[in-house]
């Protein structure tokens, strides 16, 4: 597999204007995330609402400029690019977002909301940029005599299918998908899941697929990357982080998962303590020790660690290979 | 009512201090209920455009179909002022005096009573004092009250559009200036302003190429009130595009490589529309009556140019409106049916252009 997408250390921090964190360095909103996509393949990026994936996601977008880090593309560094780079860059990746009526204009017809794209890179495609949008329609499984008609007009899931034909008008080969489906109905998930994997056998595009919910991305991401408070606690291939989750943080969502059996047995579940800690605040060391189920069972000696240092690696955490 | 720059009291429903994204956002009926677009497929394409549903909302409205009709014929009734004296046989200038019209014993200079009042040749009587045909006065007044509030009108919308928009969008520095600028701006005195300032500015454009017949008073009033207009509505403008500039549908066209003009032009303005499009309706009948509050005080348009205000100054000069009360209710009564009109036109599209209106 070739590498397409390597990110390396890639850290935002957010001014915070409020009283007594005017001095500080405000919200660590994504701190020093490392990982990488393989070209046609799907990273699935999992956490909480709030741990920092949206801004990850605009960061690789390049919607907004990361305060440290790296971001490469076939090994080309993207987070300096100017003007014609970026321009060139914006084809190469696109972006699918969480809501489905504010992601697109209510003053604009789906069709010319499809074609913009097209327009702004001033691409003309053979055959026209309406025979290509029609052709775009149809691969989402929108009616290609849609085209005049305005946004509320349609449902959720249809909209979502617009903003997935835009993604798709550059021909990118990565998409970034932002929460694509947390705003629809179960039912309706699962078709625009299905349809991104077509598009994905069909199209050879790599996604970097953002969900708040593990059970999302199980039978779909190659790999995931699980982040809580700013930080990657996990990152590996879907089979193992789900079948041997190594992360007390990773074990403590997966065991949350509802199963499918519901005589199945529940007693492993691991109900995690406390409150999200604040952004603005978040604890020393481990991101996570502050709710972490395993620390609680360490001698003194070894839970100082955890507060001590900051763990790295494709497992943050300094006990998984022992604590388990 | 004398004050043209607070805003209409039935400001449109845009409150600056609210943002309005929701309401951008939400156009229609929670999508839940929206039917997907194969069983919508019965209604003609591009029926339900948000244009078209406003335009059939206001036809299903008596009242705005009402306010709609009145505010044509006004401005049918302006248009065609030289027509419509031509038809009646009469002009604004001509003097009729001498006692074969008006009264030189009792109350010299009161019409006598067959030309007070409306008649098959002076269709609203003829004015006392001077003797001039009412009826071709307020037709040619017409012109120019309706052309001063429509052209004040279009000034401010166009200062408190751009200006608006530039705060809300650049944000910032620029928009920390614009914004006291406005807070002064809405701040202000208007009326003792615009009252000290038009006769300087009068006499400023005196002798330059506007100085020529009406020219010079139009002019005057039309920049003095654009110009202090614009204030409320570039508030209200900078709220909304503050808020839709973090609309995900703008990240997606900076995504895809829009450039910042056709963010503004393609994807911001367009969304604007409708509330500066309510705006104005709801600003033309405030310019009227400031027009007329100008005129009327004697530092607007002056005799012998006709405009409603100058007619109301007219009927109070010599206190002709004791004599002759309908010289005085002609003008205050075609004022109040034209502001009436407009403003209950401005609140027809306000209702038609809310997103959330559920009256379809
Ligand atoms: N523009 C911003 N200014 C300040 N803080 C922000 C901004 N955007 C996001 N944040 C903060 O960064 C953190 C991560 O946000 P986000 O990336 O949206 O999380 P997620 O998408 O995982 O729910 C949150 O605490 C959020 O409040
Ligand atoms: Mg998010």
């Amino acid at each position: 597999m070739t590498q397409l997408l390597e990110v390396t250390d890639l850290t935002k921090h957010f001014p915070v204007r409020s009283g007594a964190f005017r001095s500080g360095v405000g919200v660590k909103a994504v701190d020093r995330v490392s990982f990488s996509v393989d070209a046609g393949q799907t990273l699935g990026l999992v956490g909480e609402s709030g741990c920092g994936k949206s801004t990850t996601g605009r960061m690789l977008m390049r919607l907004l400029q990361p305060t440290s880090g790296s971001i490469r593309l076939d090994g080309r560094e993207i987070s300096e690019l100017r003007r014609s780079d970026l321009q060139e860059y914006r084809r190469q990746v696109q972006m699918v977002f969480q809501n489905p009526s504010s992601s697109l204009n209510p003053r604009q017809s789906v069709g010319s909301a499809i074609a913009a794209p097209l327009l702004a890179q001033r691409i003309t495609p053979r055959g026209g940029v309406k025979a290509a949008v029609r052709d775009l329609m149809d691969r989402v499984g929108l009616r290609p005599d849609h085209y005049n008609r305005f946004p509320h007009e349609f449902s959720g899931g249809q909209k979502q299918r617009v903003g997935i034909a835009r993604a798709l008008a550059l021909n990118p080969r990565l998409i970034i998908c932002d929460e694509p489906v947390s705003a629809l109905d179960v039912s309706v998930q699962a078709q625009v899941i299905n349809l991104l994997e077509d598009i994905q056998r069909d199209t050879g595009v790599a996604y970097v697929f953002i969900a708040h919910d593990l059970s999302v991305v199980k039978h779909f991401a190659h790999r995931v990357a699980v982040m809580y408070l700013g930080r990657i606690m996990e990152h590996g291939e879907t089979r193992e982080v789900f079948d041997t989750p190594r992360h007390p943080y990773t074990q403590a969502l997966l065991s949350a998962v509802p199963k499918a059996d519901p005589a199945a047995d529940r007693s492993g579940r691991i109900r995690l303590t406390g409150d999200l800690p604040s952004p603005t605040d978040p604890p020393s060391g481990c991101v996570f020790r502050s709710r972490c189920q395993l620390r609680p069972r360490l001698d003194p000696e070894r839970a100082a660690l955890c507060a001590d240092s900051v763990p790295g690696g494709t497992i943050a955490c300094h006990h998984h290979t022992t604590g388990m | 009512m004398l004050d043209p720059h607070v805003p209409p009291s039935r400001t449109p429903r845009a409150d600056p201090s609210v943002p309005t994204a929701e309401q951008v956002a939400t156009l229609s009926p929670p999508s839940a209920t929206t039917p997907p677009a194969p069983s919508s497929a019965a209604e003609p394409a591009g029926a339900r455009t948000l244009l078209g549903t406003a335009w059939l909302r206001i036809r299903r409205s008596r009242v705005a179909v009402g306010s709609l009709v009145v505010v044509a014929l006004i401005v049918l009734f302006a248009i065609l002022a030289p027509v419509l004296s031509a038809i009646e046989g009469q002009d604004p200038y001509t003097s009729l005096t001498g006692p074969d019209y008006l009264d030189g014993v009792d109350t010299p200079g009161l019409p006598l009573s067959y030309y007070r009042y409306p008649s098959t040749d002076h269709w609203l009587g003829l004015e006392p004092g001077l003797g001039r045909d009412i009826f071709a006065r307020m037709a040619y007044g017409a012109r120019i009250s309706l052309v001063i509030a429509l052209l004040s009108t279009m000034v401010s919308v166009f200062l408190g559009t751009v200006i608006g928009a530039a705060a809300g969008y650049f944000g910032g520095k620029v928009d920390m200036v614009i914004s006291r600028v406005m807070d002064l701006f809405l701040a202000f005195p208007h009326l003792l302003l615009v009252l000290s300032l038009t006769p300087i500015l009068q006499s400023r454009l005196g002798g330059t190429a506007l100085d020529s017949g009406s020219l010079l008073p139009v002019a005057s009033l039309v920049i003095i009130l654009g110009f202090f207009g614009w204030a409320y509505l570039a508030r209200v403008v900078r709220g909304q595009v503050l808020s839709l500039r973090e609309q995900e549908f703008v990240e997606a066209a900076r995504a895809y490589g829009a450039s910042r003009r056709s963010i503004i032009f393609r994807q911001i303005i367009p969304n604007v529309m409708g509330v500066v499009l309510v705006y104005a309706t709801m600003l033309i009948p405030t310019n009227i009556t400031a027009e007329a509050a100008l005129s009327f005080l004697g530092v607007g348009v002056k005799d012998p140019t006709p405009s409603w205000g100058q007619i109301l100054n007219a009927a109070q000069a010599g206190n002709w409106y004791l004599s002759d009360p309908w010289f005085l209710a002609v003008p205050a009564g075609a004022l109040v049916i034209t502001v009436l009109a407009f403003n209950l036109l401005g609140d027809a599209v306000r209702d038609a252009l809310d997103p959330k209106s559920s009256r379809h």
